[in-house]
């Protein structure tokens, strides 16, 4: 199989790979580079888990080839984290009970995030909306809805 | 949420110290910054890839098994079949006494549901395991099948599984679990009312986010890692080792952290052909479910099948039950007949009756096995008695929560398996769920209480 150099960044540092060519994102960032948070639920685009942001869009790491990611922007749940400080997603996932069994919550978070990058006072209906491609079989929802909006407040607070 | 500290306060040591408290889950800060550690997150090098060829038929005999192909394709390091396997007919609960060993890990002479294991490939990747399973010949000979219970019973029904010798499990109380309390002949001839209906469920899967798997990783001095996501972590250890007829001291198992389950992962079913293939290939080995085969191949809850005949009075009081209860276990007993058990035990739910007679049957059919899955057993029967007693309401023009306050048990009372009731809540859960929906009832249900003094 013809192996193919890929370059980009991931939560800020440059990593570079020689790699099958027809590899996902998300075979490559978990099998070669190592960052195991984008969770392979069903690898075939419906599950969400695997939800990455790539030069800031929301992309599903297992439909994306990382052949085509070179020179792109990469971010995972991973690399949310600033010098050992939650993200304000993270502090209020955590808070608002809004984890069970943990394999969403990658690809929630980073959801959740495009849509506070975007919208930073979302109302329930965005929040609902922008989680939409994410399934959760634990929570009922409701608790990672509230921690989105609680998120974004707090956001809006550091903000003022 | 306000909590009610008044109920049960003469009786109570008291405390309560814990329920009203939030208190943070400890596996919380690894899953919002994702690290938290889940089987397949392990990747070891020159790690195979397991991929399972599964029986296209329900009810087969397997005449022959050609690999021949299978081992050339580029890739491929070893092909398991049953003959591989040390002890290749196993059950889950004979840890517990539960036989006989009715199942086999890869198909021996016959396939009993469709996606049944038969061949075992493993390979450098998983699309060289895949392609490599594809070209596995397996000759089979379709026999007839049985897909419904009530036809697996009828006499000369094809017979699902020979290691029980009949489509029933044979309880040591006979074809089913039984219940016998009071007269429930005499019980329905005292009865101002008798209604008898049948309710019925379909097979459920669980779904869970993270479908099932193992990583095993051979640590030398012929021992084996095993990391996976199962929910019973010493019925795996055991029964592989049973199944490997390796001491448990060889295999040390990693679990723990499960991304979903609801019961969907309590058989033993990945684990012991995995370290298998690494003990014979002495290389690492991944075998973790498509998402296809978690749905198809993963055990649903069983269908079920309850047939329900009450006699009630025209006060309220219900003076005889007779329930028949068939569980749908599949081709194989994993936990079913558990939970056909369960359901004998539950069929008088929580009230008071003086005449119960009750069988539950474990039955095999040529479907997928059905197994765990939150409250398996009791939440199908729950859904037939409750909307049961819905119907006894309505059919003696009573309130349907002033009716289960007359029948709910309380303490001191006897329940049909001659167990006292003890610690009963039921009357204050309804009188805070009156309160709680607006559902207003007299004055002299309020007024009852599960606690009797001296009882």
């Amino acid at each position: 199989m013809a192996k193919v150099p890929v370059q980009f960044t991931l939560n800020g540092s440059e990593k570079a790979e020689f790699i099958e060519s027809g590899t996902t994102l998300l075979h490559a960032l978990r099998d070669k580079i190592g960052d195991t948070s984008p969770k392979g639920g069903c690898h075939q685009g419906t599950c969400g888990a695997c939800s990455v942001i790539i030069d800031g869009e929301l992309r599903l790491s297992c439909l994306t080839l990382a052949e085509t990611c070179n020179g792109a922007d990469i971010k995972t749940t991973a690399g949310l984290a600033e010098g050992g400080v939650l993200h304000p997603l993270q502090r209020a996932f955590l808070d608002a009970f809004a984890t069970q069994c943990g394999f969403c919550t990658p690809g929630m978070i980073m959801a959740a995030k495009v849509l506070l990058d975007r919208t930073p006072n979302p109302s329930r209906d965005d929040v609902v909306e922008a989680l939409s491609g994410n399934i959760c079989r634990c929570t009922g929802y409701e608790p990672i809805i509230q921690a989105v909006l609680v998120a974004a407040r707090a956001n809006s607070q550091n903000a003022a | 949420m306000e909590l009610r500290k008044d109920y049960f306060a003469d009786v109570r040591k008291d405390g309560l110290n814990e329920i009203g408290q939030p208190r943070p889950r400890l596996d919380s800060p690894g899953h919002v910054t994702g690290k938290t550690a889940y089987f397949a997150d392990r990747n070891f090098p020159g790690m195979l890839h397991l991929k399972m060829v599964r029986s296209p038929h329900h009810h087969a005999r397997v005449r022959s098994i050609d690999t021949s192909e299978a081992e050339k394709h580029p890739g491929v390091v070893r092909v398991l079949t049953a003959k591989d396997v040390p002890h290749n007919v196993y059950t889950i609960l004979i840890l517990i006494q539960v036989g006989p060993e009715d199942e086999t890990v890869l198909a021996d002479g016959k396939v009993r549901w469709k996606g049944e294991a038969v061949v075992a490939v493993l390979a450098e990747t998983e699309r060289a395991a895949q392609e490599a399973a594809a070209k596995v010949k397996v000759d089979y000979e379709v026999l007839p099948a049985v897909f419904d219970m009530e036809e697996a019973l009828k006499p000369g029904a094809p017979l699902v599984n020979e290691y029980h010798g009949q489509n029933y499990y044979l309880y040591d109380s006979g074809e089913c679990r039984k219940v016998r309390f009071g007269d429930v002949e005499a019980g329905f001839a005292q009865a101002d009312h008798i209604l008898e209906q049948s309710y019925q469920s379909s097979p459920i899967e669980h779904a869970p986010t993270e479908t099932t798997g193992c990583v095993v990783a051979p640590e030398g001095n012929d021992r084996f890692t095993c990391y996976t996501n199962t929910q019973a972590m010493f019925f795996t250890l055991d029964n592989a080792s049973i199944i490997l007829q390796m001491p448990g001291s060889k295999l040390h198992f990693v679990g723990g952290t499960v991304g979903g389950g609801f019961g969907g992962k309590v058989d033993v079913i990945v684990e012991p052909i995995a370290i298998l293939g690494a003990k014979l290939t002495g290389r690492p080995v991944s075998f973790v479910y498509s998402r296809e085969e978690e749905m198809q191949i993963s055990s649903p809850r069983a269908a079920e099948k309850i047939v329900i005949k009450d006699g009630v009075m025209k006060d309220g009081r219900i003076v005889a039950r007779k329930v028949t209860g068939y569980t749908d276990a599949g081709a194989y007993s994993r936990h079913s007949p558990y939970g056909a058990q369960k359901g004998a035990a539950h069929y008088p739910g929580p009230y008071t009756i003086p005449n119960v007679w009750i069988d539950t049957y474990c039955v095999y059919t040529n479907r997928t096995p059905s197994s765990a899955m939150r409250g398996f057993g009791v939440t199908i029967s729950d859904f037939a008695l409750e909307v049961q007693m819905d119907k006894l309401a309505r059919l003696i023009g009573m309130d349907p929560l002033e009716f289960r306050f007359i029948n709910a048990y309380r303490d001191g009372d006897m329940k049909a398996h001659r167990q006292p009731t003890e610690g009963a809540a039921l009357i204050e859960c309804m009188q805070e769920a009156s309160r709680a929906a607006n559902w207003p009832v007299a004055e002299k249900y309020m007024a009852m209480s599960s606690y009797r003094k001296g009882a």
